[in-house]
């Protein structure tokens, strides 16, 4: 006689991991599956009934606005506008498309973030593997959380104040007199980095948080520095973390108009400055989709409702995709086998 | 947006599919203990070891040998200062703050503290308590053990055969080798811990530290590994932290058990077990206390 051995949880006879329900209370009574509110309190009841009103609430009023904009934005919105270099006419027949404010949108998230993640990886990674002097972590962690919560137009303000001294005259145009502009891609992608970077620093400490103490140990342990365990080990572990933290970053920048309209100069079309191809785009000025839609809007000079509507649109799918790519890439993470861990995260 | 809900998966079963004739007689993973031991070549030796963790002194004035081709196994209740003692002997103590060491442990002739302290824990590589592959695959997680020891990060051709080599000495080769770029988190626990020794055996190490390697996982995962540290020591000294004196018994050629610090009795398998000298040691392993 020769015995078998089970190889899977599916070849024993009880099936798996069956929970046998616990006796007692019901009697002869069938048992229902979930309790039953009646025998709740009335205060929890109302309770209860609060935090599905609200749940429910939320769902309908991001439906609306996603709703609303669906349909006004696709009532205006002709292809053509995707790549028509906008104009000055006021008739909204002939004001032109919104190209420039979207490839001002690209061109400003990708300068901010490509800043704002080496830094802030570097920073969190800082604080957590290293932190002495705790003191000097301490004041960082402060630091990020005061830039954090800096209001954007503050920022956009002390950034013209900043990009206007002399110093920084190559980052944008400068008149004749010495008079340096401030205003440019670059002036305005480094303030951006500010409003990404505080995401991205959160996101990166708290992956490394997360990961235990003894997964260090076991890289330490085979002969490796701390170097090298924070690039091959730490690092890769928390990119999902960090391109959560990149992407919801992203979505701020492309959503932010303050900066914008003080830093990047808000001028109808790309407008470049010097001869260097490439760098001439980055000292030159700009618009982005939040301020074409502030300026056609009723409050700005376009009053163009038509344009501000398809834009709108155009920069609402923009911010909704990118919240997607956020949860695709935190889905990817499944791939290393970290779900149902404390690594996996979300 | 549908919820990110973990895929339900088949748990695998940690073993060789093995027809287990029923007249058999059970081995439970038995392998060492009664095989007279390969004696071997000193590999290590500790004398007059201390550790505090700033004033309390958690192992005490410990000397040992460790040989070649044996098992050693450390006995003794919780908190008695095993692990301690272990991880002192590739210096990991030093990243706990407040830890100081005294006394001299040396590595084939050689002072540990003169060895640059990367060397030393190729040399005497180490498998702890919980399973803890990298988040990464299982192929990259012996390779991530074999490089960088170069400058020039060797390429995947040239590690594939030390890869596959390790893999082998631990006796997981055969259930990986079809997809070795699979995430080696989704192995089972006893496959993870077998994976994480052929990360510290990838290297060749001269001793191998066993931190409590089975107290995480299932009977028949326990008696695959059992069995490969019986293989295993034929190559390398072995010291393992044990709180299961059954499994001290089956692995250890020598067993040292510990009390409070001190090293209270040291010899074989047999002498400790069946005739112990130490009054302490004899309440210990007739399971007085502990």
């Amino acid at each position: 006689m020769s015995v078998t051995q089970p190889r899977t949880l599916d070849d024993l006879p009880h099936g798996g991991f069956g929970v046998e329900p616990s006796a007692g209370g019901g009697g002869a009574k069938k048992r229902r599956s979930t309790e039953s509110i009646s025998t709740w309190r009335w205060g929890d009841r109302i309770a209860y009934g609060m935090c599905w009103v609200a749940g429910i609430s939320l769902c309908v009023i991001a439906a609306a606005i996603v709703g609303y904009m669906a349909v006004r934005g696709l009532q205006y919105l002709k292809p053509s506008l995707l790549w028509q270099h906008p104009s000055g006419e006021v008739d909204q027949s002939k004001s032109g498309g919104f190209l420039d404010p979207i490839l001002g949108t690209v061109l400003l998230t990708v300068i901010g973030i490509g800043l704002a993640t080496p830094i802030a990886v570097g920073t969190a990674v800082w604080v957590v593997e290293y932190g002495r002097p705790s003191w000097l972590a301490r004041a960082v962690e402060s630091g990020i959380e005061v830039v954090a919560g800096t209001p954007d137009i503050v920022l956009a303000i002390f950034g013209l104040a900043l990009f206007q001294n002399g110093l920084f005259g190559w980052m944008s145009f400068t008149a004749e007199g010495g008079a340096v502009f401030g205003r440019s891609f670059m002036t305005a992608g480094a303030m951006m980095s500010l409003i990404a970077l505080p995401m991205v620093y959160g996101a990166t400490r708290e992956g490394l948080q997360s990961i235990p103490r003894h997964m260090r140990e076991a890289s330490y342990g085979l002969g490796k520095t701390r170097i090298a365990t924070i690039r091959r080990v730490l690092l890769p572990a928390v990119r999902p973390n960090i391109s959560t933290g990149a992407a919801l970053g992203m979505g701020r920048i492309a959503g932010d108009t303050a900066i914008v309209v003080i830093l990047l100069g808000a001028s109808l079309r790309l407008e470049n400055e010097g001869s260097i191809p490439g760098l001439n785009v980055l000292k030159g000025t700009g618009s982005t989709l939040t301020s074409y839609v502030y300026n056609n809007s009723p409050a700005g000079e376009g009053n163009a409702a038509e344009k501000a509507y398809a834009a709108a649109f155009v920069l609402l799918l923009i911010v909704v995709g990118l919240n997607f790519a956020v949860d695709l890439i935190a889905r990817r993470g499944a791939k290393t086998g970290l779900e149902g861990t404390r690594l996996g995260g979300r | 947006m549908e919820a990110t809900v973990p895929p339900i998966r088949k748990i695998v079963v940690d073993a060789p599919p093995t027809v287990v004739s029923a007249d058999a007689r059970p081995t439970n993973g038995h392998v060492a203990a009664t095989e007279p031991a390969p004696a071997g070549p000193e590999r290590m030796g500790l004398d007059g070891l201390s550790v505090f963790y700033d004033t309390n002194e958690a192992v005490k004035s410990v000397s040992l040998s460790i040989r070649q081709g044996e098992v050693l196994a450390l006995i003794g209740p919780s908190g008695c200062g095993k692990t301690t003692l272990l991880r002192a002997l590739n210096r990991l103590t030093e990243l706990t703050p407040g830890a100081r060491r005294a006394g001299q442990i040396i590595l084939d002739g050689q002072d540990v503290d003169e060895l640059e302290v990367t060397t030393l824990r190729r040399r005497v590589s180490m498998v702890f308590q919980q399973p803890n592959p990298f988040p990464m695959s299982i192929f990259d997680n012996v390779a991530y053990a074999l490089r960088e020891q170069a400058r020039k990060r060797p390429g995947r051709s040239v590690v594939e055969p030390l890869v596959e080599d390790a893999l082998r000495r631990a006796g997981l080769w055969d259930e990986v080798a079809e997809d070795l770029d699979r995430p080696a988190l989704r192995l089972s626990g006893g496959q993870q811990q077998r994976l994480c020794i052929a990360r510290a055996i990838a290297t060749r190490p001269e001793v191998l530290l066993m931190d409590e390697p089975c107290s995480a996982l299932d009977p028949r995962s326990t008696a695959v590994i059992e069995k490969l540290i019986g293989d295993l020591r034929k190559d390398l000294a072995i010291v393992i932290v044990t709180h299961n004196m059954q499994q001290a018994r089956r692995v250890g050629d020598k067993v040292a058990f510990m009390y409070l610090g001190d090293l209270v009795e040291y010899g074989t398998a047999e002498q400790i077990f069946d005739h112990p000298r130490a009054q302490r040691t004899r309440d210990y392993v007739r399971g007085d206390f502990g």
